[in-house]
C-alpha cells in the first residue's frame, strides 16, 4: 500500500495539459476582470455602498475607495502573467491574494464559482504550471516536458469534487420531487427564443432538468475520467454549461468550467492546442530543450504533498459541516457557503429593523435603503449572519448619533422555494446582544416545513 | 469528432424542443401566458386614462386659477380649492407610474413631495427669481405647495385673500400661484403626449423578463409606491415609525387638514385597481398581476397568492376607514390607531415583496448570481 502510494507520487506525465490549463485559466480570469470592470461593477459593488458585509474573522478586509481599482488591475495583470507563464510562481501568488482579497471585501457578492477560483488558484500555487510552454522557459532557457502525474490529478480531483458535491446537494426533496426552484426560474424565462414560450413552461421539463442536473453533476467527473466516455462527457459539459449560461446570470463560470474540463483529456489534444497557439503566434520562438524528467521533482515535494493532502481533506469535509447545526440548512444557511450548493434555492425576504430606546420606551423603524444597496438588502434579508452584522452596524450608527441606549429588533419574513413567506428571525431578540460565532444561532425561528435529503 | 458530436447533440436537443411544441396542441393550460395582454390593459385602460383625467382636472385647475388671479375673492378661492382637490385625488392614481417620460423628467418629485418647504416657497415669492424644475425646488412645487398657497398662508380665508389682494407682495403671490399651477399642467401634458405618441407601443411591446422589461419596471414601481409613497409617506412617517417621535406635520395635505384620509383611500383604490387590472374609467376587469399569479400557481400549486394579497388590501382599507379624516389629528389624539393601520399595510408589503416577487421571479438587478 505504502509502496504503491510512493510510486504514485513518482509517476511522471506530460506537462502539456497543465500548460494549456494555465493558459486557459489565466485568460479566463483576465476576461472576467475586464468584464467586471467594464460593467462598472467595481464602482457599483465596492465603492458606492456605505457598508460592506464581512466574513467572520475577515472584518479587516475592506474596499480601499478608489484604490480598489488598483487591486482589480493587479489581479487582472497577474492573471495575464499566469496565462503567458511569466514569473509564474510570483504571479499566481499575487493572483490568489488579490482575487481572494476582492472576494473577502463584501460577502454580498459571494458566489460558489468565485470561491472555486480562490481554491483553484490556491492549489495552483503548488503546481509547476510554468514547466512547459511559458515565458519562464525562455528566460531560463529550459523547459520540462514531463511533470509529476499527481500535479494534474490534483486539478482533476478538485473539479471532480465541485461537480460531485454539487450533485450530492441536489439530492433533496425540493429539487427532485417538487422541481424547485427550477419550477419558478424556468417559466420566468418566457422571453427566450424557441423554448421560452413552450418548453420552459412544461412541468415535465422542470422535472427533467432537475433530475438531469443531478445525474449530470454526480456522473460527469467519472465520465470525464473514463477514456471511452470522455468525448461524450465533454460534449455534455459544453451543452450543459452553455444552456445554463443562456438561462441564468452566472457570468463567466460556464466558460471557465468548459475550458477547465479540457484537463481530463490526454496530452495529445493539448499538444495540438499548443501547436495551434504556436501557429497563431509565429513570432513565438520557444527553444524546446527536453530535460531528464527526474531532475524536475522538487526537493520540497514532501511538504507540498502533505499540504495538499490536508487541503483536500478539508475540501471533502467542509461541505458536511452543516450536520453540526440543528434545523433546516436551506433555511438557516449555517454551513451553506463553501459547499458547492449551487442554484438550489429561490429565497426572498424582507427584514424590517426596529430601533428601540428601552429607557424612554420609544422606537422607530429603519429605512434599509438609507444604508444598503438594493443588492445588499436582497442578500441581507434572507441570511441570518447578514442580518446580525447589519443590526450591529445600525446599533453603532445610531449610538454615535446620540440615540442613547438602544436595542435592535428585526421583523423579518422569508419565502423559500415557492412556499409562502413565514417569520424568519425571532422578533423579540435584541440583536445587539447576539454576536457572530460558529455556534448555532438560536434566534433563527424554526422552518415550518421539511426538506428531506443530503 | 468533437465538433461533430456537439453539432449532433445540439441538433438533437433542438429537435426535441421543437417537436414537443408541436405535440402540445392549442388548449394546453401550461401554454405560456400572454404578458403583453397585461401591458396593453395597464397602458390603455389604466395609465393613459389616468393621465388623461389628471390632465383634464389640471386644466380645470389652471382655468380656475386664471379666474382667481383676475379677481381674487372668496368664491373664486373656493372654486380653485375644489379644482385642486379634484386633481389631487386623481393624482393618487398616477403617482405609482414612474416609467418613461415620468421617470426621465423626475415627474413625481415635482408633483407631490411633502412636507412642502415653506421657507423655500417664501424665498421664491420674495425673490421672484426661481427655477421650478430645479431639484432644490422639489419641495416647493406641486400639490403640497398649492396646499400651502391655498390654505396655509394665513389663519382665515379672508386673510388669505388679503395676501393675494392688498398685501405688499400680492402680485408676487399671484405669480407664484400661477407658475406652480401652469407647471403642473405642462408637465402632465408632456407625460400624456409621450404616452400617446409612441411610448405606449414600445411599452406594450417590451415583454421580456429583464431589468428594463415593462412588467419588471411596473412591478418595481408598484411595490416602491406601495412601500414608500403610500405606506411610509402617508402613514409611517407621520405616525413616527421612522423617527423617535410622531411627526403629525408630515401628513399629506397638511394645510387643508381633513383631506389626508380621502387621499389615502384613493391611493388604496388605485393600488387595488392596478393589481387586479380594473379599468380606470369603467368596471371592466382586465389582465394584471392577479391573473399572472393565478397562472403561475397552475404550475406551482402553491397558496392562492392573489387572494391573500387582495384580502390584505381589503383589511388595510377597512383599517384606514376607521381613522380620522385628518391624519394629523389622528396622530395627535390616538397614534396607536395610526401605527396599527401601518402594521396592517405592512403585512401586504411582505406578500408583495417576498411572495409575489418570488412567484414572478423578477430580477432586481443585473449582477452575476448563482441563486444562493
Amino acid at each position: 500500500m505504502q509502496k504503491s502510494f510512493k510510486s504514485y507520487f513518482q509517476k511522471q506525465t506530460s506537462a502539456a495539459p497543465l500548460a494549456v490549463f494555465r493558459i486557459g485559466f489565466g485568460l479566463m480570469m483576465l476576461i472576467s476582470i475586464i468584464r467586471f470592470w467594464g460593467y462598472g461593477w467595481i464602482d457599483k459593488l465596492y465603492i458606492q455602498p456605505k457598508f460592506y458585509f464581512s466574513y467572520y474573522g475577515f472584518e479587516w478586509v475592506k474596499p480601499l475607495g478608489e484604490w480598489t481599482y488598483l487591486i482589480f488591475f493587479i489581479c487582472g495583470l497577474s492573471a495575464l502573467f499566469v496565462a503567458i507563464g511569466l514569473k509564474y510562481r510570483l504571479s499566481i501568488i499575487v493572483f490568489f491574494l488579490s482575487f481572494t482579497y476582492i472576494e473577502l471585501m463584501d460577502k454580498t457578492t459571494y458566489l460558489n464559482h468565485y470561491y472555486f477560483i480562490s481554491v483553484l488558484s490556491f492549489l495552483m500555487l503548488f503546481l509547476p504550471a510554468n514547466a512547459y510552454f511559458s515565458i519562464d522557459n525562455l528566460l531560463r532557457k529550459k523547459q520540462f516536458t514531463t511533470i509529476p502525474k499527481w500535479n494534474i490529478d490534483a486539478i482533476k480531483l478538485l473539479i471532480g469534487i465541485v461537480y460531485f458535491y454539487a450533485g450530492l446537494a441536489k439530492i433533496n426533496s425540493d429539487w427532485l420531487f417538487k422541481a424547485m426552484p427550477l419550477k419558478i426560474w424556468l417559466p420566468s424565462k418566457y422571453d427566450l427564443p424557441f423554448i421560452g414560450e413552450k418548453l420552459l413552461q412544461q412541468e415535465w421539463f422542470h422535472y427533467a432538468m432537475s433530475w438531469g442536473g443531478m445525474f449530470y453533476d454526480l456522473l460527469i467527473p467519472f465520465l470525464l475520467l473514463y477514456r471511452k466516455t470522455r468525448v461524450f462527457a465533454f460534449v455534455l459539459v459544453v451543452f450543459f454549461h452553455v444552456f445554463t449560461r443562456v438561462l441564468f446570470p452566472i457570468g463567466m463560470f460556464p466558460y471557465i468550467m468548459i475550458v477547465g474540463s479540457l484537463i481530463f483529456f490526454d496530452a495529445g489534444l493539448h499538444h495540438k492546442i499548443i501547436d495551434k497557439i504556436k501557429a497563431a503566434l509565429k513570432f513565438f520562438r520557444v527553444k524546446t530543450k527536453a530535460l531528464p524528467t527526474q531532475t524536475f521533482t522538487p526537493s520540497n515535494q514532501k511538504i507540498i504533498t502533505s499540504v495538499l493532502i490536508v487541503f483536500f481533506v478539508v475540501q471533502l469535509l467542509l461541505p458536511f459541516r452543516y450536520v453540526l447545526y440543528p434545523g433546516e440548512l436551506f433555511w438557516h444557511e449555517q454551513g451553506y457557503r463553501f459547499s458547492w450548493r449551487v442554484m438550489l434555492m429561490e429565497k426572498r425576504g424582507h427584514a424590517y429593523f426596529k430601533v428601540v430606546n428601552p429607557e424612554k420606551g420609544t422606537y422607530f423603524y429603519v429605512d434599509n435603503t438609507d444604508f444598503l444597496t438594493g443588492f445588499q438588502e436582497k442578500q441581507m434579508s434572507t441570511q441570518p449572519d447578514f442580518i446580525l452584522e447589519y443590526a450591529h452596524y445600525l446599533g453603532e450608527r445610531f449610538k454615535a448619533q446620540g440615540h442613547g441606549p438602544i436595542e435592535i429588533y428585526v421583523e423579518s419574513y422569508v419565502a423559500l422555494n415557492g412556499r409562502r413567506s413565514q417569520p424568519f428571525i425571532d422578533p423579540n431578540v435584541d440583536l445587539l446582544k447576539q454576536y457572530e460565532s460558529f455556534r448555532p444561532k438560536t434566534w433563527i425561528l424554526p422552518f415550518k416545513d421539511e426538506i428531506k435529503g443530503l | 469528432m468533437l465538433k461533430k458530436s456537439i453539432i449532433v447533440l445540439l441538433t438533437l436537443m433542438f429537435v426535441i424542443a421543437c417537436s414537443s411544441d408541436d405535440g402540445d396542441g392549442d388548449n394546453d393550460p401550461n401554454d405560456g401566458f400572454d404578458r403583453s395582454a397585461i401591458l396593453v390593459n395597464w397602458a390603455d385602460n389604466i395609465i393613459i386614462p389616468v393621465y388623461q383625467d389628471l390632465n383634464n382636472k389640471l386644466q380645470t385647475l389652471v382655468d380656475e386659477k386664471e379666474v382667481f388671479t383676475a379677481e381674487p375673492n372668496a368664491t373664486n378661492l373656493q372654486n380653485l380649492r375644489a379644482a385642486w382637490e379634484e386633481a389631487y385625488k386623481v393624482w393618487q392614481h398616477a403617482e405609482m407610474f414612474n416609467v418613461g417620460a415620468a421617470e426621465s423628467s423626475n415627474y413625481i418629485f415635482q408633483m407631490n413631495v411633502y412636507p412642502t418647504n415653506v421657507n423655500d416657497i417664501q424665498n421664491n415669492i420674495q425673490s421672484q427669481n426661481y427655477d421650478l424644475s430645479s431639484v432644490n425646488n422639489n419641495d416647493a412645487v406641486g400639490f403640497p405647495a398649492l396646499d400651502y398657497m391655498l390654505y396655509g398662508l394665513a389663519e382665515t380665508d379672508a386673510d388669505i385673500i388679503n395676501i393675494y389682494t392688498t398685501s405688499a407682495e400680492a402680485d408676487n403671490h399671484l405669480n407664484y400661484l400661477s407658475d406652480l399651477t401652469d407647471r403642473m399642467k405642462s408637465l402632465t401634458q408632456t407625460i400624456l403626449d409621450d404616452w400617446t405618441n409612441g411610448y405606449r407601443d414600445s411599452f406594450v411591446a417590451n415583454t421580456e423578463n429583464s431589468a428594463t422589461g415593462s412588467i419588471n419596471l411596473m412591478v418595481n414601481d408598484f411595490i416602491y409606491y406601495y412601500e414608500k409613497g403610500f405606506r411610509a409617506n402617508k402613514f409611517g412617517i407621520p405616525a413616527g415609525n421612522f423617527s423617535p417621535n410622531p411627526l403629525p406635520d408630515r401628513v399629506e395635505a397638511l394645510y387643508r387638514g381633513d383631506l389626508s384620509k380621502e387621499l389615502a383611500l384613493e391611493g388604496m383604490q388605485a393600488i387595488q385597481n392596478f393589481f387586479n387590472g380594473r379599468a380606470y374609467n369603467s368596471a371592466s376587469d382586465g389582465q394584471s398581476l392577479d391573473d399572472y399569479l393565478d397562472f403561475l400557481n397552475t404550475i406551482k400549486n402553491g397558496e392562492d397568492l392573489s387572494a391573500l394579497i387582495n384580502n390584505q388590501f381589503d383589511e388595510a382599507e377597512i383599517k384606514i376607514n376607521t381613522l380620522n379624516a385628518n391624519f394629523a389629528q389622528q396622530v395627535e389624539t390616538n397614534n396607536v390607531a395610526m401605527t396599527e393601520t401601518f402594521d396592517v399595510i405592512q403585512l401586504a408589503v411582505v406578500l408583495l415583496k417576498v411572495d409575489m416577487l418570488q412567484a414572478l421571479d423578477i430580477s432586481v438587478d443585473f449582477v452575476d448570481a448563482d441563486g444562493d
